[in-house]
């Protein structure tokens, strides 16, 4: 397809068809971005968006099962609710909001001016929101009639909107998740959703992969990186190797769903364990997906709010490698009662319970950090600490998960319910919301409000503990997973009542954070440069990061350099703050925010905005090439995509001092980036002494 | 992949650590992703390939035809020459041969992918659908998303080949497409002889 | 709560903190709970209880030091106002304590691991000698069958006590999970394959299980009961089921119930046998054989009647609630509203209450 050829105008500037878009303020400014906050700020408020709405759905569902024999939902709506709701807050909220903070926090920690791939970076932006617009169009799309030969209630014919969605659980089990048992789209909608989102997900993976090992600040070793940004790493490696599998798995799944292949169709001879196998294979290395991110948030925090380094940096850092690396070889844990051999089970079972050695290492290095510290309970350092109490409780039930045979009475049941939540929701949520709020004045350059935050804390801690604890117990008590009701007989009512009331204070912590975050953005108390005496190299900068991050790149002699540069030790070992520390500090964040030259960057483009719409355009084609118009919408989104990368790699260069490399005569004034001379330090940015913490 | 070969995304001016370049670092990533993704395809075919599917069932094994193959297969191992041929003569700065060679390569691309379509034409007429047995199902899965991937490494041959007929010459970014098109052209090459081995002669 | 805040601050925890402790008390009356997998009934459930609970133990332990450790960090070393203290000394690690915290968590889960994988081995396969029973699951109910006899039953699953079971478990159509917590653990019906699980009650009495696995729009009404009695009632209840189907009476309303079986679209279905024998391969889905229907207390995939000590009243009521319209009750269920009359109802209840 050599479409457009034609328009790659290389040898003129000012003759190239393809203008670069050069906002940089505006809603095009969003759209056409490639620089890594924009980027990392538009994943946060997607993700936080999708974050209500899976937020939502839970209680929803929570609603339904605060009683026994709940009327409030169908059937049909319940099966959506909870398999969106996974979907949403694994897919649509924590993985994008992790990326939030890779995005933003990456280049700025390592000391780059931006990723390795900015336009690579957006394009996974766009795929990930045109992803998400293509799960949730099932809403309106979305069918989901009885198996072949059912009836519905009232003999309808489809199952109602709420219905429509996703319904098959997020690990779409096969065989139910094939034609036979869940005709209607409800199942196309999640695997070919999830199929883009994968896409969005390795490209960032690469982007990150790269950035870490081609683009650190001069002399940051690999054991100078920050812990957040050896987790980045780590994830970003889980992703690489785990999203082909499910990448895999979904295409056998789509193409037994549309084109007849049999793979899972178990009368004609297919199997449907080997999804489990290829889902959880996928399935296991997601979770630590999931939790590394907090753990590095965790990490940095943990040190600042104790005015100590982290205890045992290189053990964290390797821990994190050993969890990532054992997580693929534990995934038929979720398997135990599928019926696989007896040997493997026992086999996967020790490897799981090894996992349990180096989050045990994470924990006790976060222990021995705090420990004998100067710690101040500000907001972040109380979800930080909270994130390790319920780590911890999640990590035990985990263990009691290892062995075997208490897991086949624990699997299905609320018992796992409650166990992952106490991971991802105590893990990664608390630790994600520490990170939020530690670097609020880093994003914004005001200071949140410390007594909402602090509300914000207990409120979710007690709605936590109050929606996932009794789950626990729900569980052993013969409380099985994914049913719409449950028998009142079954004596499950009380605790779920109380869980209900949990999830609705939970709800209400949320709107704390949403109250303080919408007022303290605007009129909160100008930030402090480094407003948390802090560690790493986004804090030497003014608040909010300027466009270009550093203005001088910076050089770095130690892990923690920020800090050596602020304090000495004693003979005993303490910290002492250098006489000039102040001046040091206002020193640096004067020269990063007053650049003494041009510094360019990547250019604006429409194009990633357009290779996410073509997919999607792809995605619905596939799921309706049955109708007459599915094979043109197909066709006109392969169009759309590959034009749009065609028109990409036509797109001006934005840089514009290399004319030799791309026989780019012009100044480049026409498509090259767009250079800052000077640049105002916002209101507030450097402060003087008195206002600094000591 | 193809979006990298064609976009010259480079963050500005900074040193690159390892001393690779960003694109070619960011191939090798991705390419090392690729090999998991043909492993479970790989993976499930060989699953599939020995189970019972009932008296009369069809098995892709009974209907290879190994000289055919062998030679589509030796098509494809020599486009990986042609590529290197056309990543040196671009070295020695040769852009004509270059030129001749990309053609080439994209040229040997295309006999591949026609011999894969008269022989799934073939097994079709046969008998042997996508629906027929699950063995059938992974073997058109496999080999089909190996033809995908050899049309995705023309498509981006020939964009490289075109700009050299338009502009006369490539330039040194666009050498370094060629060098990224390269390393995915050998990548797909590789697979596509543990394809051969695994799929078609260990049998 | 793990962290103690400032005085004054402290309120922040104490209002939600003592509705908490509210609910709790309030929750703790005392309620059968036939599910309850900690109330284990034979030796298998047993045996896993046994290796749960010092696992459960060593898991508190470790809880409440290292919860400790944290709350009592947090309580020296936290900042006060007007408490200056000195700068912290910066430590940055030991290599003697990483060896510590690698050491010990590592021969606690050696520890565990032991009896995890010798019981493990124990409980995974039936032995030899265990008496047979086939499961095949369905959308959405359970069906039983007895190789050593013949019999065929749905439902309600009946064992002999003190006899080793080994359920030979296979799906008809989607994934299953076969869970009678008070027994044993779970195991998954798959399609095309065969999965064993091993049963064994101490005691006659009933026990309640259900579908673990998600299986799709009714999952939540497919529920499951074994029900073991002494070996001369699982003779007499296997004789029983052997047997072809009571005739009902001339003239009485169950021959009109009969009648309007034979005549509905029952037939395309289920089988009573003596009444309509068709080739079981010619039913349009399998469905659970009526010969006995009324000798199965549940019925509706073991939902129906509700509650523990449902009436034959309750029974009979919950029958012509099910037969009305299925769907309502099962959504997606294979049995269709049929659009019987109340009359045909009441006819068609009254039959199938003779079923004994």
């Amino acid at each position: 397809m050599a479409i457009d050829l034609t328009t790659e105008t290389v040898e003129r500037s000012e003759t190239t068809v393809f203008r670069r878009p050069q906002l940089t303020t505006g809603f095009w400014s969003w759209i056409t971005t490639a620089d890594h906050k924009k980027i990392g700020l538009l994943y946060g408020y997607t993700a936080f968006f999708f974050f209500i709405a899976g937020g939502v759905e839970a209680l929803l569902i929570r609603i339904q099962l605060s009683g026994p024999e709940g009327a409030f939902l169908s059937a049909a709506e319940y099966n959506g609710l909870f398999t969106t709701h996974a979907i949403t807050m694994i897919f649509l909220f924590v993985m994008p909001i992790s990326a939030a903070f890779f995005n933003y926090l990456l280049p700025l920690m390592i000391g780059a001016r931006d990723v390795a791939f900015p336009r690579m970076n957006a394009v996974s932006y766009w795929i990930f929101l045109f992803g998400g617009v293509f799960i949730y169009s099932s809403l309106i799309f979305g069918t989901n009639p009885a198996p072949v030969g059912g009836s519905l209630p009232g003999g309808a014919a489809d199952a109602e909107m709420l219905g429509s969605i996703p319904n098959s659980g997020w690990f779409i089990y096969a065989p139910n998740s094939g034609a036979a048992y869940s005709p209607g789209t409800a199942v196309d909608f999640a695997a070919l959703g999830l199929q883009m989102l994968g896409v969005a997900s390795l490209i960032s993976a690469v982007n990150f992969i790269v950035t870490i090992l081609n683009m650190r600040a001069k002399g940051m070793r690999l054991l100078r990186m920050p812990v957040f940004v050896w987790m980045t790493f780590v994830v970003a490696l889980l992703l690489l190797f785990s999203l082909p599998i499910i990448a895999i798995a979904l295409f056998m799944l789509t193409f037994d769903r549309q084109f007849g292949t049999l793979f899972f169709v178990a009368e004609a001879g297919g199997d449907p364990i080997l999804w489990q196998h290829l889902f959880w294979l996928f399935g296991h290395p997601e979770v630590y997906i999931l939790i590394l991110p907090a753990m590095g948030i965790v990490s940095e925090t943990l040190p600042v709010f104790s005015k100590k380094p982290l205890f045992g940096y290189p053990a964290v850092v390797f821990a994190g490698a050993a969890i990532a690396f054992l997580g693929f070889g534990v995934w038929a844990h979720h398997m135990f009662a599928s019926g696989i051999p007896t040997v493997a089970q026992a086999a996967f079972g020790l490897s799981t319970m090894t996992i349990a050695i180096p989050t045990g290492i994470k924990i006790f290095n976060w222990l021995g950090t705090v420990w004998g510290g100067k710690v101040r309970l500000s907001t972040p350092m109380l979800f930080s600490l909270g994130f390790v109490a319920l780590f911890v409780i999640g990590g035990l039930s985990g263990v009691t998960h290892a062995v075997v045979p208490s897991d086949w009475q624990q699997t299905d049941t609320y018992y796992i319910v409650a166990h992952f939540h106490y991971v991802l929701f105590g893990g990664s949520i608390f630790g994600l919301f520490a990170g939020i709020y530690y670097w609020f004045p880093k994003l914004t350059g005001r200071m949140y409000n410390e007594s909402l935050g602090k509300w914000h804390f207990w409120l979710m801690f007690i709605g936590m503990n109050l929606t996932f604890g009794p789950m626990h117990w729900l569980g052993l008590q013969g409380m099985v997973r994914r049913t719409w009701v449950y028998a009142e007989e079954a004596g499950l009512g009380p605790w779920n009542m109380a869980a209900t009331v949990g999830a609705f204070i939970i709800a209400v912590s949320v709107g704390v954070f949403m109250v303080n975050w919408m007022y303290s953005k605007r009129r909160g108390r100008p930030a402090p440069d480094d407003p948390w005496d802090a560690r790493t190299l986004e804090w030497t900068m003014p608040s909010p990061t300027p466009e270009y991050n550093f203005a001088v790149e910076p050089v770095v002699t130690s892990l923690d350099d920020f800090w050596h540069q602020k304090y000495d030790e004693d003979e005993e070992g303490r910290a002492v703050r250098k006489e000039k520390a102040d001046e040091i500090v206002a020193d640096l964040i004067y020269t990063n925010g007053h650049p003494d030259r041009e510094i360019h960057l990547p250019a604006p483009s429409y194009f990633p905005f357009f290779v996410g719409l073509g997919i999607m355009l792809i995605a619905y084609g596939i799921m309706y090439h049955t109708k007459p118009w599915g094979i043109p919408l197909l066709a006109a989104g392969a169009v759309v995509t590959v034009a749009a990368f065609v028109a990409w790699g036509s797109e001006p260069l934005e840089e514009i001092h290399d004319e030799d490399d791309h026989g780019n005569g012009g100044d480049g004034g026409d498509g090259g980036g767009h250079g800052i001379e000077t640049h105002e330090p916002p209101a507030g940015a450097v402060l003087s002494a008195g206002e600094r913490r000591a | 992949m193809a979006d990298l070969a064609h976009g010259r995304d480079e963050a500005p001016a900074h040193h690159q650590l390892t001393g690779i370049d960003n694109r070619k670092l960011g191939m090798w990533v991705f390419l090392s992703s690729e090999f998991l993704f043909f492993g479970a395809l790989i993976n499930n075919y060989l699953l599939f390939k020995g189970r019972d599917f009932g008296p009369g069932a069809l098995y892709p094994v009974e209907l290879y035809d190994i000289p055919f193959t062998s030679i589509s297969s030796f098509v494809l191992l020599m486009s990986s020459l042609t590529m290197v041929l056309a990543h040196s003569a671009l070295a020695r700065r040769d852009q004509a041969q270059a030129r001749t060679w990309l053609f080439a390569t994209a040229l040997l691309g295309v006999v591949f992918v026609s011999g894969q379509y008269f022989e799934f034409a073939e097994f079709i007429l046969h008998g042997l659908k996508l629906n027929v047995n699950p063995a059938a199902s992974a073997f058109y899965l496999l080999t089909g998303f190996h033809g995908a991937h050899v049309v995705i490494g023309v498509l981006m041959l020939l964009v490289l080949a075109f700009k050299s007929v338009r502009n006369g010459s490539l330039s040194e970014a666009e050498g370094l497409n060629v060098e990224l098109v390269g390393l995915y052209w050998h990548f797909v090459d590789i697979i596509w002889i543990v394809i051969f081995v695994l799929v078609y002669l260990i049998q | 709560m793990n962290l103690r805040k400032r005085t004054g601050r402290l309120s922040f925890g104490r209002a939600p903190a003592a509705l908490l402790v509210l609910v709790l008390l309030g929750s703790c009356g005392r309620v059968e709970q036939p599910l309850n997998s900690f109330d284990s009934q034979g030796p298998i459930a047993e045996r896993i209880n046994a290796l749960f609970w010092p696992v459960f133990w060593i898991a508190v332990v470790i809880f409440v030091l290292v919860q400790g450790a944290l709350l009592l960090t947090v309580f020296l070393f936290r900042e006060r106002r007007g408490k200056e203290r000195p700068e912290p000394k910066q430590i940055t690690g030991s290599t003697r304590l990483e060896l510590l915290w690698t050491v010990i968590p590592t021969l606690i889960l050696a520890g565990i691991a032991v009896p995890t994988v010798a019981t493990l081995f124990d409980l995974a396969d039936c032995p030899p000698g265990a008496m047979d029973i086939e499961v095949i699951g369905h959308q959405w109910w359970f069906e039983y069958r007895y190789p050593d006899s013949g019999a065929v039953t749905a439902n309600i699953m009946a064992i002999p006590e003190d006899t080793e079971i080994c359920a030979r478990m296979t799906s008809d159509d989607v994934l299953h999970n076969f869970w009678i917590p008070k027994l044993a653990g779970k195991r998954y019906l798959v399609p095309g394959q065969e999965t064993v699980q091993r049963l064994y009650a101490e005691e006659p009495g009933e026990y309640w299980g259900h579908c673990a696995e998600f299986c799709g729009l009714s999952h939540a009404r497919m529920r499951a009961r074994v029900v073991a009695m002494t070996q001369g009632d699982f003779d007499a209840w296997v004789d029983d089921q052997l047997r072809p189907a009571v005739m009902p009476a001339p003239g009485s309303e169950a021959e009109r119930g009969m009648e309007v079986f034979l005549a509905s679209a029952c037939i395309g279905c289920h089988i009573i046998d003596g009444v309509n024998n068709p080739d079981p391969a010619t039913l349009t889905v399998a469905s659970p054989d009526l010969t006995h229907f009324a000798s199965r207390h549940v019925f509706a995939g073991a939902t129906l009647p509700a509650g523990l000590n449902p009436t034959r009243a309750d029974w009979e009521a919950d029958l012509r609630k099910w037969l009305a319209d299925p769907p309502t009750w099962k959504p997606g269920s294979f049995m269709p509203d049929l659009g019987l009359t109340a009359d045909e109802i009441d006819a068609l209840a009254a039959y199938l209450s003779t079923l004994e």
